[in-house]
């Protein structure tokens, strides 16, 4: 079965620094699986390169067994990737409908009429609505975002995602900034993501990655050292050394 | 506010949200009966009146590009100036004064002008791309100024003969017709521009001026975007152009000049950008105020206008339209 991300041999410098090494992984649909490492690690950097926002010196990244490197962006969401963003990217002084119907509306081809009224487009508004309700955010839909509570803020952010109907989802640290009385609404968002798309998870959180992953990746100074399950990583000394420290106990 | 139920209700709701955010607000009318109360108040006037209103459309068109989609322009007088000298040129070359079909003619060389520009242009942001506005219509100007055979160069265009309007309605030196004429143009320019910003296509230009990065991130052609709402707003411009032309019977390079492209930014701020009113406000109180000025002091009108406007971007930063919604905002809140 071609997976449904997959990086090959991808690599990035920033002048001298080696950002990104020798990355390979592969996502099947479905995947849950999680990218961890300490800080500065290249997180935020591969995904970038996956999504387009840079472009990598070497290797590829496919979907679906199709070539994208040379894709920009907006195209590769096209294709079916898409992500959220470690510190939010939001409309914030439209409501959350609007937020999520902006999304939609790009999707359907129907953001590139201009003549027919947004109200019109009742598909879309019906669908952003459906959207919200399964997100437990319909109660906020008209209210403006920069008026929510952070860990809703986080939330508008996986629907506009979802929005896409994408096959691969990039989460970069979801639950970030989101006070622990709040984190469970992340976490049930996530739990409750459609099963058929592949998700990549970013996450310092070491509760959401092992209740969440089936499989993991370990990054440090841009490059792979472990891949395996949850359990394979939690007993492996070396990336207890690198990451973990020795009070890690998982 | 936030009474969304069962599903059915929900959608229900969020489309009457969605409604009410296109929906005619009362004081949408002000604007309209000045505009014909005028007519009879200030017969005298209305000279003065037309160019206020082929100021407000071209404001206008400004407004689409600058005020929702972000584009910083110096150079908006390029399609304005296009406009002009296309329907200019179409009478007083082709012997062709018919004066609808003139002005249109006026838009689309300045939609066609916006195109082929603004593709280019777009690809740049920022202070890259306001040199580059800048640079375009400058370069337009000299182009005019040494196409002299075409445009008169330097000392205008001479020649323009308009029809009728309608095949009835003269030119008279009152300026009645083209006061009629201009405004007929203005509703019908404003209802598009309405329309447009309303449109899912719109909302993605806010979008786009709000966050281009997740714009992008939701699979959106920018650069596609950007170029259509760019052409739009220059055929927009080209109308006023081709208007002007046509009510003046005269053509200068004066049309495509840096004092052209600066002053209808100081319209829009004055008035207030993103809100399409901003435009009418902006230009009224601009030409007014510059024309009450001139009769108090021929010399120094323009330190008047500087004043103002140093005034109203100090301590009125969304012009003198968002100002009011601010002031309105507070005094209801003050009151609840």
């Amino acid at each position: 079965m071609t997976a449904a991300l997959q990086t090959i041999a991808l690599g990035k410098h920033f002048g001298a620094l080696h950002v990104t090494r020798q990355v390979n992984l592969s996502l099947a649909a479905g995947a849950r699986h999680a990218l961890i490492g300490p800080n500065g690690a290249g997180k935020t950097t591969l995904i970038n390169l996956i999504t387009g926002a840079l472009s990598p010196d070497e290797g590829q990244v496919l979907l679906g067994g199709r070539d994208v490197t040379a894709l920009p962006q907006a195209r590769r969401v096209k294709q079916g990737l898409a992500r959220t963003y470690q510190i939010n990217q939001l409309f914030s002084d439209l409501s959350v409908l609007e937020n999520v119907a902006i999304s939609i509306a790009e999707r359907v081809g129907a953001a590139g009429n201009f003549w027919r009224r947004a109200s019109a487009n009742s598909h879309v508004i019906d669908e952003a609505v459906e959207l919200l309700a399964r997100l437990k955010l319909d109660a906020y839909a008209l209210t403006p975002v920069r008026e929510l509570p952070y860990g809703r803020q986080r939330l508008v952010e996986i629907a506009i995602t979802l929005g896409q109907k994408p096959t691969v989802l990039l989460l970069d640290e979801p639950a970030a900034g989101v006070p622990s009385a709040e984190s469970h609404i992340i976490l049930d968002a996530i739990a409750a993501l459609p099963e058929q798309i592949a998700v990549l998870i970013i996450e310092h959180d070491m509760d959401i990655v092992f209740r969440f992953a089936k499989f993991i990746t370990v990054l440090a100074s841009g490059g792979i050292i472990a891949q395996g399950t949850p359990e394979q990583i939690a007993g492996d000394a070396h990336v207890r050394a690198v990451y973990l420290g020795q009070g890690g106990d998982v | 506010m936030t009474e969304l139920l069962d599903n059915g209700g929900g959608s229900a709701a969020a489309r009457r949200f969605m409604a009410g955010r296109e929906a005619w607000h009362w004081a949408e009318a002000l604007p309209w009966v000045v505009a014909v109360a005028a007519f009879f108040v200030f017969p005298d006037y209305l000279a003065l009146g037309t160019q206020i209103l082929i100021a407000i459309i071209f404001a206008l068109s400004l407004d689409l590009i600058l005020g929702y989609a972000g584009i910083i322009t110096l150079g908006h007088a390029a399609y304005f100036g296009a406009g002009a000298y296309g329907t200019g040129m179409l009478s007083a070359h082709l012997g062709w004064g018919e004066p609808i079909s003139a002005m249109l003619f006026g838009g689309f060389v300045g939609g066609v002008l916006g195109f082929v520009s603004g593709w280019v242009l777009l690809r740049y942001h920022g202070l890259t791309l306001l040199m580059l506005t800048l640079a375009t219509a400058i370069m337009l100007k000299e182009g005019a100024n040494a196409a002299e055979e075409w445009t008169g160069g330097f000392d205008g265009l001479v020649g323009i003969s308009i029809w009728p309007l309608l095949g009835s309605f003269e030119y008279d030196l009152w300026g009645k017709t083209y006061y009629c004429f201009a405004l007929v143009v203005l509703l019908l320019c404003f209802l598009a521009a309405r329309r447009i910003v309303h449109s899912a296509f719109g909302r993605s230009l806010v979008g786009i001026k709000g966050n281009v990065g997740r714009m992008h991130g939701v699979g959106t052609p920018v650069h596609g975007r950007l170029v259509a709402v760019y052409t739009l707003s220059a055929a927009m411009a080209g109308l006023a152009g081709g208007l002007f032309a046509e009510s003046n019977a005269y053509v200068t390079l004066d049309v495509l000049s840096f004092a052209r492209s600066g002053t209808v930014l100081i319209m829009l701020v004055l008035g207030g950008t993103g809100r399409l009113y901003g435009a009418f406000v902006g230009a009224a109180v601009y030409m007014i105020l510059e024309d009450e000025l001139a009769k108090l002091s021929p010399e120094f009108w323009e330190f008047g206008i500087g004043l103002l406007l140093v005034i109203v971007v100090l301590f009125f930063r969304r012009g003198l339209l968002g100002s009011l919604d601010d002031l309105r905002a507070r005094s209801m809140g003050g009151g609840a």
